[in-house]
């Protein structure tokens, strides 16, 4: 039997960029590689990759392979699983790693099962044991209530990775790795489950995960109209509008604004919490905000255990005044 | 068609946070026992996506849950909202398994019910929240799968699946026989009315063992394991929040923002 080495990345390039999480993965496959004293390498498909094969060097790949095919432009659920799945057999890496992601989500259970290890999924802190040499995988469960501590018994042992649980390196573009191409060998006839289409729904202004500010509304808003208030906020404040899950269930807001364990998660420096009560779901997506501002009636929402500066009352009384103040503050 | 929803009874994952006791020595997590078991909300959400298949062309509902201490008033909720029968692999040598495990029996239990088009189960269980167990049964059972689907619609032998994906979502195309699972963009699952509840009482769930079903002793529940848990704790928070008080609340909201200035947050 072959040994298994090495950290191996699944790296994702979105909107012609390597994504975010990406860099978080490399950054902490990094990091795992070095203290196993092992080498760090990632998989990239797609077409044009390479300079994202270069920039994941610079963010601390030794090695990045690279596969090119007009079919892998997209993510397709079982072309990717049939590539990475040969690549992941022909490194064989003690470790994998992906972004917990639409891809990742998908294609990192279809992957573990079909070859055999354990997956796990959204993981916030990985270790190497130094005593056994085996991954230590942290992950929130019960909705975040409470967190776990994992290992695998199967290699190589693979986990899907949070987005911002995880700090890039500094890019330094004097670091050296290879790129090598890998033929993917496609074979479109395996393609059952076919993405035809996909349909964005813009968001005008900054992207939330993106937004150092943001205001985010709550079901105590009570309906669309009250979020305008909270778009005027945050187009002063050049923030965005986030949104709890009833709120997008009930058709206030687009999806593309939910905040939490299924919908994205972001980390501004500012995180203004409006008639939201703090559930941990949704706390799962906003935890590493580094101030929490919560403006909630009930004194006892569980918002004023996570929050900084709070202030119990109606929000409809509240906000006017606040904006008010702010648009003053800031023309000074 | 014949339709099979996976359905998981999980503790409330909507209890206050809280109410959440941890045994440590056990790595078990409880809630006060007021506080009652639900069927996992996105696999609820997976039945009204079969239910809503059914509605437009007609067919058969199978539900089929695993676990052990069923309660009946909530598992027989499937029967209520209009599954068609209910089948429990109930037994002790279930418990204490993780995704792998899980999906070995579920997929040899579907293997014996036999027919089946499209099998849904919710995103992720809301209890764990892994997101494995369907991806494990389409893989188990060489099918093709979709994940994460707002919306579900069949032609012919082809299924359209709208999955949610970023900013929108993607349309997706799948042929039957495949593996769906559900989010909870698809929308909530129709109330029990009482004629479905008349109904229900007239049905007895089917209750298999790991024996009915074939399955391998050292597959199922904790011995057919590939993770080990070592531990489980409350992650610990250490913000204090400063209340910022005022004649009324639009005069605190101006002291918020007189704070967040000081904190230089604003
Ligand atoms: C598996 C799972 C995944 C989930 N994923 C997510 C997720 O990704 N994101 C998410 O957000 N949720 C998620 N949820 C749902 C989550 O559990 C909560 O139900 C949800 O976050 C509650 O949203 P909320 O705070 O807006 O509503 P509520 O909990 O109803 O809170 C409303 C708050 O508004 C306050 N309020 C009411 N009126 C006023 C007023 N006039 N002025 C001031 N305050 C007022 C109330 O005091 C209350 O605290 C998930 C649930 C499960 C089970």
């Amino acid at each position: 039997m072959t040994e298994h080495k090495g950290v191996l990345i699944i790296g994702e390039i979105i909107e012609e960029n390597l994504a975010a999480v990406t860099l978080e993965l490399l950054g902490c496959g990094r990091t795992l590689a070095d203290k196993l004293g092992e080498r760090l390498s990632g998989l990239l498909m797609g077409s044009d990759t390479r300079p994202h094969a270069s920039k994941a060097i610079a963010y601390g790949a030794d090695k990045i392979y690279i596969m090119e095919d007009p079919l892998l432009e997209d993510y397709q659920s079982d072309l990717y699983l049939a590539a990475v799945e040969k690549m992941v057999r022909r490194v064989m890496p003690k470790i994998v790693l992906m972004g917990q992601t639409p891809m990742g989500r998908d294609l990192a259970p279809r992957l573990g099962f079909r070859m055999h290890a354990a997956v796990l999924m959204d993981c916030v802190e990985l270790d190497i044991d130094t005593q056994t040499g085996r991954l230590l995988q942290v992950r929130p469960v019960y909705g975040g209530n409470a967190r776990a501590v994992f290992t695998s018994e199967t290699r190589p042992q693979m986990a899907t990775v949070r987005s911002k649980a995880m700090s890039p390196l500094e890019r330094n573009s004097s670091r050296k790795g290879d790129i090598i191409e890998i033929k993917p060998e496609i074979d479109p006839s395996a393609m059952r489950t076919k993405l035809l289409e996909k349909v964005k729904e813009e968001v005008a202004g900054i992207k939330i995960e993106d937004a150092a500010i943001l205001v985010t509304g709550g079901r105590g808003i009570g309906g669309p109209e009250g979020f305008e208030q909270l778009e005027d906020l945050a187009g002063l404040l050049k923030g965005a509008v986030g949104a709890t899950r009833p709120v997008v269930d009930s058709g206030w807001c687009p999806t593309s604004r939910q905040i939490g364990l299924t919908g994205k998660v972001v980390a501004p420096d500012l995180y203004i919490a409006v008639a939201l009560s703090g559930s941990s779901q949704h706390m799962a997506g906003c935890s590493g905000a580094k101030h929490i501002v919560a403006i909630n009636s009930d004194p006892q929402a569980n918002i004023f255990r996570e929050a900084s500066f709070g202030i119990v009352g109606d929000w409809k009384k509240a906000l006017p005044s606040f904006i008010e103040k702010v648009r003053e503050l800031l023309k000074e | 068609m014949e339709l099979i929803v996976c359905l998981k009874q999980i503790l409330d994952p909507e209890a206050p946070p809280d109410s959440y006791t941890i045994d440590q020595e056990a790595n078990r997590i409880f809630l006060p026992p007021e506080i009652a078991p639900v069927i996992s909300t996105f696999d609820e959400t997976a039945l009204e996506a079969a239910l809503r298949l059914k509605d437009t062309h007609g067919g058969r509902i199978t539900a089929l849950s695993m676990g052990n201490k069923f309660v009946s008033d909530v598992i027989k909720k499937a029967l209520a909202v209009g599954a068609d029968e209910l089948i429990l692999l109930e037994d002790v040598s279930f418990e204490g398994g993780d995704a792998w495990s899980t999906a070995y029996a579920l997929a040899e239990a579907i293997k014996k019910i036999g027919r089946y088009d499209i099998i849904f189960c919710g995103r992720q269980a809301a209890d764990w929240d892994s997101g494995l167990v369907g991806a494990g049964i389409a893989e188990l059972l060489g099918l093709p799968s979709v994940t994460l689907a707002k919306k579900v619609d069949i032609t012919d032998k082809t299924v359209t699946v709208e999955r949610v994906a970023g900013d929108g979502f993607e349309i997706v195309k799948v042929p039957i026989p495949c593996l769906i699972t559900v989010s909870n963009e698809l929308g909530e699952l129709r109330l029990v009315r009482l004629k479905g509840v008349r109904r229900a009482e007239k049905i007895q769930p089917t209750v298999w063992k790991p024996e009915d079903i074939g399955a391998d002793p050292s597959r199922i529940g904790s011995r057919g394991r590939l993770t080990t848990l070592h531990k489980l704790f409350k992650p610990v928070k250490e913000t204090q929040c400063e209340i910022i008080e005022g004649e009324d609340v639009a005069e605190a909201a101006v002291n918020l923002t007189l704070r967040l200035r000081e904190a230089k947050l604003l």
